[in-house]
C-alpha cells in the first residue's frame, strides 16, 4: 500500500508542504484547521511507525532512491519511533487547545505566519528524530530552531521581555548549533561518511584518534546547550516564561526532549560503548552536572514567582533526571532516561496547559494573582495537581515510573547517596508544586479580581487527555516499558 | 537621488542584465557553476539596486509586499511538490527518475523544478528582508536618530 510504504517520509514532508500553504491562507480559522490536520496526520504516521517498528525491526527509507550511505536516509528504530509519537502527539493534543489561547495572545493578522513558523518548528522537530543523516540533523535541527525563536518572539504581544528572551535562545541556540555542525564535520573529516549507521561502522577503529574525540566534545557541548544542560541551560527560563502559551507546551514537552534523543543516538548508536573517552565524560561530567541541574533547577524553582518561569526551573531539573539516566550508562538508567523523555513530556505539556488557561482567563501567571483560583476554576486546577504529583513523582503517575528506574539505576552502582540525592529533588519538587496548591486552593481570592469562568470544554479536554495520560501509563507502564526495553537493548547490546 | 545622473543611467543599464544574468544562472546551472541560491541573490540584487536608485517606493511598486507574501511560500512548495510528485509517480520522495520519459530527462527536469523553487524563495526572501529593514526608517522621526 502507497501510504505505507512512505509514511516515514509523509511524517516530515507533510507539514513542510503544510507550511508554505499555510501562509498563502487568510484569515484565523484556516490556518489554525490546516495545522490542526496536519498535526493529527503526522500522529497517525507515528503510530504506523510505532507500530511497525516495535517488534525490534527497523524501517529505513532512501530519498531520492539515492542508496545510502551516499544518499540521505530516514530510518526509524524503536527509540525514535517513541520520540515521533511525542512530538506528534503532543502537536495533535495541544492543536485543539491552541485556537482559543492563540486568538487571545496573538495579534489577529499574524495567525497565518504564527501557524506557518509552528508547523515549521514541528516539520524540524520531527525531521531531526527521524533521519538517519547526521548532516541532515543540523539541517532539521536549524529548521526547528529557527522557527522556534520567531515562536518566543511572539509572545511580545503579551509581554515585550519575549523579545530579548528569543534573542537570548537565538544567540546560544545558534552556537549550539554550530558546535554541533563542527562535530559533524570532524566526524565526516576522518570518515568520509554522514549515514549514522555507516559512521557507527567506521568509527571503532578510530578510537584513539583526536579528531574524534574533539568531534564527541562538539557534539556533546551543542547538544548540551541545545537541551539545557546545566550549566548550558540560561536561555531556557525566559524563552520558556515569556513564549505564548501553546508555544511553551509544545517546546515544554518536545524539544529538548528531541535534543536528548539526539544525544542518546549519538552517545549510544554513533560512537558506542566501546570508546575508552565516552565512560569518564559520562561519570565526571555529565553525570555530575546533571546532579546539580537536579538541585538547583528545583531550588531556583521553589524560589520563582512568575509559575511559567517555576515550571520552566523545574524543566531544567527534569532535564537532569534524564541526563543523569544517560550518564549511568546501565540498563536501569536507560531505562529511565527513555522513559522520562515521554512522561516529562505528558507532565509540561498538562502542566502548561493548565497556565495558559489560567493566562487567557486572568492574563497574568504569577502566585499572587492565582491566589483562590481553584474554586473558580477547578477543573484546570485539579489537572494542574496532577501535573504536579506526577512531577513529584507520586505513585500512580508517570512521574513514579521514570524515577523509579532512574533509583534503581543509581542503587544497582551501590551509590545510596545519589539516590537520596534524587528523592531529595524530589522532595524540592513537593515545595514548588505545594506553594502553587497552597495559593489556589487555601488563600483568599484578592477582592479587586473579577470572578472568572473556568477554562472553555475546547480547551479543557486536550489539558485532561494528557492529565489522564498522566495516570494511564502511570498505572499501565507496559506500553512506555516495551518500548524502552527494545531501546536499550539496541543501545547496550548489539554495541550499534 | 535625482542629480545622482549616472547612477541612474548606469543603473537602469545594468538592471535587465542583471536579472537576465540571473536567469541564466538559474538555469544554467545544471551544466555549469550556478543553481537557485545564486540565482536568487542575483536577482534580488537587481531589485535592491533599482530600491536603492530610485527609492523604495518605486521598488514596491514593481514588487508589491502582498505579491512577496505569495512568491516566499511558492518556492519552498515547489520544492516539496516535486517532492510529492515523484512518489505520485511510483517512485520515492524527491525521486527524479520517475519525472521524465527516460530517468536522465526525470533527474534534469526535477533539479531544474527544485532549484527553480530555491531561486523563487531565495529572491523573494532577500527582498523581503531588504523592504523590511529599508522600510523602516519610516516611523523613526529625524530627531530620533
Amino acid at each position: 500500500m502507497a501510504f505505507l510504504d512512505h509514511v516515514a517520509i509523509l511524517q516530515v514532508a507533510v507539514p513542510l508542504l503544510a507550511a508554505p500553504l499555510c501562509v498563502m491562507l487568510p484569515g484565523r480559522h484556516l490556518p489554525w484547521a490546516l495545522t490542526l490536520a496536519v498535526s493529527w496526520f503526522t500522529l497517525v504516521c507515528s503510530i504506523v511507525l510505532l507500530a511497525e517498528v516495535s517488534a525490534g525491526g527497523s524501517i529505513a527509507y532512501h530519498l531520492g532512491n539515492w542508496p545510502p550511505p551516499i544518499g540521505i536516509e530516514y530510518r526509524v528504530d524503536a527509540i525514535n519511533a517513541l520520540v515521533l509519537l511525542v512530538v506528534s502527539g503532543i502537536s495533535a493534543v495541544a492543536l485543539p487547545y491552541a485556537r482559543r489561547s492563540v486568538e487571545h495572545e496573538i495579534e489577529p493578522d499574524r495567525h497565518g505566519l504564527f501557524y506557518t513558523a509552528y508547523l515549521l518548528c514541528l516539520t524540524g522537530l520531527l525531521g531531526v528524530t527521524i533521519t538517519g543523516d547526521a548532516f541532515n540533523i543540523f539541517v532539521f535541527l536549524e529548521i526547528s530552531s529557527l522557527s522556534t525563536y520567531v515562536l518566543v518572539a511572539a509572545g511580545a504581544r503579551l509581554d515585550r521581555r519575549a523579545l530579548s528572551a528569543a534573542y537570548t535562545y537565538l544567540v546560544l541556540g545558534t552556537v549550539g548549533a554550530t558546535f554541533f555542525v563542527l562535530g559533524v564535520g570532524l566526524l565526516y573529516m576522518v570518515t568520509g561518511t554522514l549515514n549514522i549507521a555507516d559512521l557507527a561502522e567506521r568509527l571503532p577503529p578510530l578510537a584513539e584518534s583526536r579528531v574524534v574525540q574533539a568531534a564527541f566534545a562538539f557534539v556533546v557541548a551543542g547538544m548540551g546547550l541545545k537541551l539545557a544542560m546545566f550549566p548550558l541551560h540560561t536561555w531556557l527560563p525566559n524563552a520558556y516564561a515569556y513564549a505564548p502559551s501553546l508555544v511553551t507546551v509544545f517546546l515544554a514537552a518536545t524539544a529538548t526532549k528531541v535534543s536528548v534523543y539526539v544525544l542518546l543516538r549519538f552517545v549510544y548508536t554513533v560512537f558506542g560503548h566501546e570508546f575508552a573517552f565516552i565512560e569518564p565524560v559520562l561519570a565526571w561530567l555529565v553525570l555530575p552536572l546533571a546532579v546539580i541541574a537536579m538541585l538547583a533547577g528545583s531550588v531556583v524553582a521553589i524560589h520563582q514567582d512568575n509559575l511559567k518561569r517555576m515550571f520552566a526551573w523545574s524543566s531544567i531539573a527534569q532535564i537532569g533526571y534524564m541526563m543523569l539516566g544517560l550518564a549511568l550508562a546501565s540498563a536501569s538508567g536507560l531505562t529511565a532516561t527513555v522513559l522520562h523523555l515521554f512522561n516529562h513530556a505528558l507532565m509540561k505539556g498538562a502542566l502548561f496547559m493548565a497556565l495558559g488557561g489560567v493566562m487567557l482567563r486572568i492574563g497574568a501567571v504569577s502566585l499572587a494573582s492565582v491566589r483562590g483560583l481553584a474554586s473558580e476554576m477547578p477543573w484546570t486546577f485539579a489537572a494542574l495537581v496532577i501535573g504536579g504529583l506526577s512531577l513529584i513523582g507520586v505513585p500512580g503517575t508517570v512521574g513514579f515510573v521514570s524515577k523509579w528506574y532512574l533509583i534503581l539505576a543509581a542503587i544497582e552502582k551501590g551509590w545510596w547517596l545519589l539516590a537520596l540525592l534524587i528523592v531529595a529533588a524530589s522532595l524540592l519538587a513537593v515545595i514548588y508544586v505545594w506553594k502553587l496548591v497552597e495559593a489556589a486552593y487555601l488563600q483568599p481570592a484578592p477582592q479587586d479580581r473579577e470572578r472568572v469562568r473556568d477554562m472553555p470544554p475546547d480547551m479543557l479536554i486536550p489539558l485532561w487527555v494528557l492529565a489522564l495520560a498522566n495516570i494511564w501509563f502511570g498505572i499501565d507502564a507496559g506500553l512506555t516499558t516495551s518500548v524502552a526495553g527494545t531501546v536499550v537493548n539496541a543501545f547496550l547490546g548489539g554495541g550499534s | 537621488m535625482r542629480h545622482h545622473l549616472v547612477l541612474r543611467v548606469v543603473s537602469k543599464l545594468l538592471i535587465p542584465f542583471m536579472l537576465l544574468f540571473a536567469l541564466y544562472v538559474q538555469f544554467h546551472g545544471d551544466f555549469g557553476p550556478g543553481g537557485g541560491f545564486q540565482a536568487g541573490v542575483i536577482f534580488a540584487a537587481a531589485f535592491i539596486l533599482y530600491a536603492l536608485v530610485f527609492g523604495i517606493d518605486h521598488a514596491r511598486e514593481v514588487l508589491p509586499e502582498h505579491v512577496l507574501r505569495y512568491l516566499v511560500p511558492a518556492g519552498l512548495a515547489l520544492y516539496t511538490l516535486t517532492g510529492f510528485a515523484g512518489i505520485a509517480l511510483g517512485g520515492k520522495y524527491l525521486d527524479y527518475d520517475v519525472l521524465g520519459s527516460t530517468p536522465t530527462a526525470g533527474q534534469h527536469l526535477g533539479i531544474l523544478l527544485v532549484e527553480f523553487g530555491v531561486g523563487v524563495t531565495v529572491s523573494a526572501v532577500m527582498v523581503s528582508v531588504f523592504f523590511t529593514f529599508a522600510g523602516r526608517t519610516r516611523d523613526v522621526d529625524e530627531e530620533d536618530w
